[in-house]
């Protein structure tokens, strides 16, 4: 499904090298979570792999089912089924939330050649996809993300890659700021996505998000690499003895 | 103090070019405006009111050609069920228009109105109040010399709005309309005006409310590229009084729309704004003074300017508020989104009070656009060209938001959807 090889990502601003080689591949149906220390790389990973401005690949490749992500512009990685369900979603005063994601869903309809959703189709989808996340109609009306609370965002996040059933989701730590409700609200939006068609990278410092969506696969991120590849025990590995042990034991 | 001999000759010429109507009861309205326009001259490049904007094309004996706009699409407000009054080149036409008859409003035009009209008591009068303490010389040409318009007596509710629909068919057409409204003691009634309506266009419209009368003012400026033009709104405001103008321009070569209110009864209300999107060739200027001379009042300005390609915003805005004008409630903004580095933004917003008990505020803001939310929208899908729009129409609907009625607004709006889109083919 997504595969990043040898991945070198500088600022494009600065002589500052971020990530430094990574490589990691998402299978199809499979959930691959990130792990790693505050500044490591993932949300720059999760960035540059969206296509955003800034940064300056300078070795390495991404594909997502064998397409090159790099060569492509943002909105048409968005079409090719990626999705990054942000760390920090953007406020957008004056554009409504409805408007947003119909003009959005029908985009990505078109750039793929299918049918728009009409109005009446969309809002029935809508309603129902907001109300599994208890996202009230009244949210829907209000301009993208201003006024939302740090959770809502994060349910707004969810409720949007539900709308747009993306084949890559990565998730840039949609967990924080989440209480325990909603954890497990956004938990279950991401498992009933869950599917042989699609791939998942959650991006996260906590297991308690792990306990709700089970990775198949955890991989440790420090200094712009991926330093260590396991299943699920490595998360709670991190969880009891924080990176010291793994960090050292790369060295 | 006598002119400068320049601005003297300069006006001369132009008065030259034109000819007084004569007879009928606004003929001395028309005399004294002459001597007004004689005493202040036209302006120029020095005054400091036109520091931002060249007057020159404005002021010119002969009118700059502008070419007519080819266009398919139907003009705005179509539609709606209103009262149509058209102007042709600036010359009314009833055979286009609408018979004009409508329960709760009557309407006469201005170059048939017989001897002794209600309009007497206003025409030039809220136009001179309007020149002090800054001269509209343009507004006293206006007055002069003005060769059509409509005086509208606003007496009840009118079913239906009146609508003002201006077209522009000869690329030298030079025109000077001058309108009248009063709106009688609680009386209510929404002005519509729409389209380009020559090559050069000199507008004045004197708005009279009366206590707890209301006037609703919606105007898009039309679209051809070349057009020219100067408008002045002079509104006077009763206790308990209502008046809101909000203005739509696309497009035109050179626009400054001057508004002038003032309020003279309390607890009444002003909303002036104004959206604006140029491109290129584009000069816009709203010029707008507001001037709180009873207790209570409420007066906002809220502008947006969306310029690209070397086109430039003017905004001159100020609040006066009179040492007796206690309890002012005063707003003003101004803002504009360059999309480009060659466009600019310019303006003055000022604020002069002489009463204590106020809340006055203002601000003026220019940026880019919002690279984080064009980011946020992309990274769904929303292709690039789609994700500046749906921001450009974001910055602009706290303007149209100014607007009170929201099928008007969702109008206004979905225009400049179409024209967004349409733009980028
Ligand atoms: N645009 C930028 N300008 C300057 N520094 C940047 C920029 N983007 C990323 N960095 C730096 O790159 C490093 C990696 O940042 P990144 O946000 O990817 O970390 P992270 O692993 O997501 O951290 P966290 O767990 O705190 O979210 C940090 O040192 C950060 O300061
Ligand atoms: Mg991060």
């Amino acid at each position: 499904m997504l595969e990043i090889k040898n991945l070198h990502v500088k600022l494009e601003e600065e002589d500052k090298q971020i990530l430094k080689g990574v490589d990691l591949t998402v299978e199809a149906g499979k959930v691959h979570a990130i792990m790693g220390p505050n500044g490591s790389g993932k949300s720059t990973l999760s960035y540059v792999l969206s296509g955003r401005d800034g940064y300056e690949v300078t070795d390495g490749s991404a594909t997502l089912l064998g397409e090159d992500l790099l060569d492509m512009e943002v909105e048409e990685r968005a079409a090719a089924g990626l999705f990054l369900a942000f760390q920090y979603p953007v406020e957008i005063p004056g554009v409504g939330n409805m408007t947003f994601l119909r003009t959005a869903v029908n985009a990505q309809r078109k750039a793929r050649g299918q049918e728009e959703m009409s109005s009446a189709e969309f809002l029935k989808v809508i309603r129902a996809r907001a109300k599994d996340l208890k996202i009230d109609a009244e949210m829907l009306k209000r301009p993208v993300n201003v006024g939302f609370s740090g959770g809502e965002k994060k349910r707004n996040e969810i409720l949007q890659m539900a709308m747009l059933e993306p084949k890559m989701c990565i998730l840039d730590e949609t967990d924080s700021g989440l209480d325990v409700d909603a954890m497990k609200l956004v938990a279950d939006g991401v498992n009933a996505l869950r599917d042989e068609g699609r791939g998942f990278l959650v991006i996260t410092h906590y297991q308690r998000l792990l306990d709700h969506i089970k990775p198949d696969v955890v991989h440790i991120m420090a200094n712009g690499r991926i330093i260590k590849t396991g299943g699920p025990e490595l998360a709670l590995e991190v969880e009891q003895n924080g990176y010291a042990d793994i960090l050292e034991e790369v060295a | 103090m006598a002119l400068p001999q320049a601005k003297q000759d300069a006006t001369e010429a132009r008065i030259a070019a034109l000819s007084l109507p004569e007879g009928g009861w606004a003929e001395p309205a028309r005399r004294e405006a002459l001597a007004r326009l004689r005493a202040m001259g036209l302006p120029n490049a020095r005054d400091e009111y036109w520091k931002f904007t060249r007057p020159d094309t404005l002021v010119s004996a002969e009118a700059p050609a502008a070419r007519v706009l080819e266009t398919d699409e139907t003009p705005l407000f179509d539609s709606r069920d209103r009262l149509k009054l058209v102007f042709v080149d600036g010359v009314f036409s009833a055979e286009e228009s609408d018979d004009p008859s409508l329960e709760g409003v009557t309407i006469d035009r201005l170059a048939e109105a017989k001897d002794i009209h209600w309009a007497k008591d206003l025409y030039g009068v809220l136009e001179a109040r309007g020149q002090d303490p800054v001269a509209r010389p343009l507004a006293a040409l206006n007055t002069a010399f003005a060769t059509d318009g409509l005086l509208i007596h606003v007496t009840g509710k009118p079913s239906k709005p009146i609508s003002l629909i201006y077209r522009h068919v000869s690329d030298t057409s030079d025109a000077i309309l001058h309108h009248v409204i009063k709106v009688d003691a609680g009386a209510e009634a929404t002005i519509l005006e729409n389209g380009p309506a020559a090559a050069r266009f000199n507008k004045c419209m004197e708005v009279d409310l009366a206590e707890g009368g209301r006037l609703h003012h919606i105007r898009a400026q039309g679209r051809d590229h070349e057009r020219r033009a100067a408008t002045h709104v002079f509104a006077r405001l009763e206790k308990e009084s209502v008046f809101k103008s909000f203005t739509l321009s696309v497009n035109g070569a050179m626009t400054r729309n001057e508004v002038v209110v003032e309020f003279t009864g309390d607890d009444a209300v002003a909303h002036v704004a104004g959206a604006c999107m140029g491109d290129g060739d584009f000069h816009h200027d709203d010029t707008v003074f507001v001037t709180h001379d009873a207790v209570n009042c409420e007066s906002r300005q809220v502008f947006k300017k969306v310029l690209r390609n070397g086109a430039t915003g003017v905004f001159q805005g100020k609040i006066l508020v009179k040492p007796d004008a206690q309890k002012t409630d005063g707003y003003q903004i101004s803002q504009s989104l360059l999309l480009d580095e060659d466009s600019q933004f310019l303006a003055k917003p000022e604020l002069e009070i002489y009463a204590d008990d106020v809340a006055c505020s203002h601000g003026s803001t220019s940026g880019a656009i919002d690279e984080d939310g064009l980011f946020y929208l992309r990274a769904r899908g929303v292709p690039r060209g789609t994700a500046e729009d749906l921001l450009t129409i974001a910055f602009i609907a706290e303007a149209v938001q100014e607007v009170e009625d929201e099928s008007l607004q969702e109008d206004l709006v979905e225009r400049v959807a179409g024209w967004l889109a349409r733009r980028r083919g």
